[in-house]
């Protein structure tokens, strides 16, 4: 696929739709509001760059979603009930999340499941978990939690780039350098491309699918944390259908939901367009929020469309043939 | 344990094993090597031996056991007997990447590359160099472009694999293979997809590896390509090692005999019965009927009474003929008549109103559907072709299923039974039912007798003689000769995507058609080099 990248195409229609808003609200375009863009959505964006691993790689995680509400609830609960020191809750949660995106990764390789199914059980089961441990929201009151909220990088014109805005921003850098310039990171794109010639050519299919699955928990958990700061409780109800809003992201940022293409910045810029939506129901005031949810569709439908049709180009233009060859 | 050999080629020139000037030392040794899926023996006892630097082509006709004998040394199946030695040391692969590891590295006619990813990645996938932790790209792609101009392909190693073509594909994953330290290069039918000037690039390729000293297999079924380029032939026949021959001392007449053949006195007495037959009117014409690319343009006709046969090497446009008639594939010339009346065949749906049937050669794939009863495969056809409005009434479909059941003899008589647990054998004379169920006045069968054992290998044929006997016209394509001489009325013979030849009456024979298959047009000339 030449030409122009989809991530570049996810980027103008996220700086054309920012340019629109500021049309209609001269104060739209100011440092708050991008930095609000960033905090607001910043769970999103962590769990958004986990399910790009794993789409990229042919797969897909349905139960992220439910991992962040168990994770909130069993946060809150094991600080507030049983006070236990935050941090030591979060090592605990985040080994909790690598198991269980490892079993979900073992099951769909040794029993040669579909990903649907598997993270779907695995869905239900968070879920369910969550609500077994409490179905009240747990509001939290550490002092680590007002520390966290109170911090802030402030930037020129009034923005405050919180630390939540800060963890998302490193784990979308990081997955970034993960994807594209490591050995991991080749071998996720090669099983997107095709998982039985990856194992032809000596790659660990197996181990390589249980670390794509653990590494989107553990960003579900981290999310989770995230989102317990965001809200100073945990709730079981919290975060559902966030599956589907990064879903929505990964593809809008260009990944292919097949697998094989696709990139983490992409997917950031996915998370931002959602958010944008939704910052601009917000400055209108009158709109009902769930057009966010309309628009969203609209795009998704747009982009998948966009991807046929650029598959469909460089199929009909066909391979090259070969450069200079001497025989 | 080396096996027993059979080797029935016939006449003379069995002094030819081992006949090579310098045969150089053993590469690759494998000795009595055996495979069975269920009751099939896919491999029986075969020997095969690869000497270091010689291009070495492994031939045989659909079902030989080629397949079966890579992926069995390469460690894709396991084996059920014998050894493999690479370099005198013995080699038991568990798995592709194992006989990679080894040394034996395989490049199958569908790439076995990742076209998502850049050249480069390709190349060096899983063994990038690396600092850090992190991939050297600039490095990869240096180490990635000389790799490539070792093989004088010059082209930009960041672009994805699937921008280019199929050609470059089977060079990269050929340098792949040997830059992993292969000693053994297989590539199994690597030309397939070609054009003539990639053809010839590959074997420039190829030609280098073995003068570094690789070991390169070559399977393909284009017999100018083996005599162009291979040192050493070995040919496989129904799972059985038939013989190994240095290229130069082996008529091509005698390699085509070694790959389709049996000893010739045995067949001739069988044809006299099948001789004597009235044929009627032609119910189907087919003139300049072909299409580019895909089959030369040919004149058929279609009598009623009369079976034609099909021969030709695996891959000469056989099952290509049979699926235009069928109207599987549109054609782009010619013209077809059914009794008389023009008519355009566009799909097998059009095929099937003028009354044609067709019982396809992956009789797994695409002819039964094993979880359905003998009774719904039997009737299939004959409601697709009332269409969905008129369905067949239950006791409709029970004495329809019943009346083909004894007819054929299939077994056991039980129409309620899942198609999928019955012999292949059974299964054959079901998809026949079929289509006869349809009175059909054209049928096109390709490989009837394929995987069926030798009882009911005698029964198919006697029911395709007495079909015709009703006024049945049938179009029947096999790899065994000697099974189209005992049925045939006229028998045409394809090379290389074109029929080249027609034989009928008295000149129908094994040897005829073997001429024919070498010669291609001069089917009068003497067959075999003695």
């Amino acid at each position: 696929m030449r030409g122009l990248p989809p991530a570049a195409i996810t980027a103008i229609v996220f700086v054309v739709g920012f340019a629109l808003c500021t049309v209609q609200f001269p104060n739209f375009a100011s440092t708050r509001v991008a930095a609000n863009l960033l905090t607001d959505n910043a769970f999103l964006g962590i769990v958004a760059t986990g399910m790009t691993f794993v789409i990229i790689s042919g797969g897909i995680d349905l139960s992220v979603g439910s991992v962040i509400g168990f994770t909130t609830v069993f946060v809150a609960l094991a600080i507030e009930r049983l006070g236990v020191p935050p941090l030591i809750a979060f090592a605990a949660i985040l080994l909790l999340c690598a198991a269980f995106g490892a079993a979900m990764g073992a099951i769909i390789h040794f029993f040669d499941m579909p990903p649907f199914i598997v993270t779907l059980a695995g869905m239900f089961l968070a879920r369910g978990a969550s609500f077994l441990m409490s179905t009240e929201s747990t509001p939290i009151s550490a002092p680590l939690y007002s520390t966290v909220s109170d911090f802030a990088l402030r930037l020129p014109g009034g923005g405050r780039l919180t630390a939540i805005a800060l963890i998302m921003l490193a784990v979308v850098a990081a997955g970034a350098v993960l994807l594209h310039f490591t050995r991991f990171g080749a071998n996720v794109y090669a099983l997107g491309g095709s998982r039985a010639t990856t194992a032809l050519m000596g790659i660990p299919v197996g181990s390589m699918t249980v670390r794509i699955y653990m590494l989107s928990s553990v960003l579900a958990g981290l999310a989770g944390i995230v989102f317990s700061f965001y809200t100073a409780a945990g709730y079981s109800l919290s975060a559902v259908g966030v599956e589907l809003d990064s879903i929505a992201a990964v593809v809008i940022g260009g990944t292919l939901l097949t697998g094989g293409q696709g990139s983490v910045v992409g997917t950031l810029l996915g998370v931002l367009i959602q958010g944008l939506i939704q910052t601009y129901i917000n400055f209108d005031g009158t709109l009902s929020s769930w057009w966010t949810k309309i628009v969203t569709g609209v795009l998704l439908f747009a982009f998948i469309a966009l991807q046929q049709a650029m598959l469909g180009i460089a199929r009909r233009a066909g391979p090259r043939k070969a450069g200079v060859l001497t025989s | 344990m080396p096996g027993v050999r059979v080797d029935a080629n016939v006449g003379g020139s069995d002094a030819g094993m081992n006949a090579n000037s310098d045969p150089g030392p053993a590469l690759l040794e494998v000795r009595g090597l055996s495979k069975s899926f269920g009751t099939l023996r896919a491999l029986q006892e075969v020997d095969f031996t690869l000497r270091a630097g010689e291009i070495h082509a492994l031939l045989g006709e659909n079902g030989a056991g080629k397949s079966t004998l890579i992926k069995a040394v390469t460690g894709v199946f396991p084996r059920d007997a014998g050894i493999v030695r690479l370099g005198g040391a013995e080699v038991a692969p568990r798995s592709a990447k194992a006989a990679v590891d080894a040394g034996i590295a395989t490049v199958y006619q569908e790439v076995n590359l990742l076209l998502n990813l850049s050249v480069a990645q390709n190349l060096y996938l899983g063994r990038q160099p690396t600092r850090f932790g992190l991939v050297r790209e600039a490095e990869m792609r240096r180490c990635a472009t000389e790799l490539l101009a070792e093989f004088d392909l010059h082209i930009d190693v960041a672009e994805p694999l699937g921008n280019y073509s199929v050609a470059v594909q089977h060079i990269a994953a050929i340098a792949r293979a040997v830059d992993q330290s292969a000693r053994v290069l297989i590539l199994d039918e690597p030309t397939a997809s070609l054009d003539r000037h990639e053809v010839e690039i590959l074997f420039a390729v190829m030609r280098k590896l073995a003068l570094r000293g690789i070991g390169v297999v070559f399977v393909t079924h284009f017999l100018d390509q083996v005599y162009e380029i291979c040192d050493r032939i070995t040919v496989l026949r129904n799972g059985r090692l038939i013989g190994e021959r240095a290229t130069a001392e082996l008529p091509r007449i005698e390699l085509i005999r070694m790959m389709l053949g049996r000893e010739l006195a045995e067949t001739t007495s069988e044809r006299a019965a099948a001789q004597v037959r009235q044929v009627g009117e032609i119910c189907a014409r087919f003139e300049g009927y072909g299409k580019a690319g895909y089959v030369a343009p040919f004149n058929l006709a279609l009598r009623r009474g009369e079976v034609v046969g099909l021969a030709g090497l695996l891959g000469s446009g056989r099952t290509e003929t049979a699926r235009l008639v069928f109207g599987a594939e549109r054609a782009d010339s010619g013209s077809a008549s059914v009794d008389g009346k023009p008519v355009r065949l566009q799909s097998p749906r059009d095929a099937v109103a003028h009354g044609f049937g067709y019982c396809p050669e992956e009789r797994k794939t695409e002819g039964i559907i094993a979880d359905l009863t003998v009774r719904e495969n039997i009737v299939l056809a004959l409601q697709a072709r009332r269409g969905l409005a008129k369905p067949l009434s239950r006791s409709e479909q029970e004495e329809i299923a019943m009346r083909f059941i004894q007819l054929l003899d299939i077994r056991p008589p039980e129409p309620e039974r899942p198609i999928g647990l019955l012999s292949g054998g059974n299964q054959q004379k079901v998809l026949l039912a079929r289509w006869l169920a349809t009175a059909p006045r054209l049928l096109v069968l390709d490989e009837p007798t394929r995987g069926i054992d030798v009882g009911a290998h005698a029964e198919i044929i006697r029911l395709i003689r007495e079909l015709c006997d009703d006024g049945l016209a049938l179009l029947v394509i096999s790899s065994e000769l000697d099974e189209i001489v005992t049925y045939s009325d006229r028998v045409i013979v394809l090379r290389d995507r074109a029929h080249v030849d027609e034989l009928e009456g008295e000149a129908i024979d094994v040897s005829n058609i073997l001429a024919a298959i070498a010669l291609a047009g001069t089917a009068g000339a003497e067959a075999g080099p003695s």
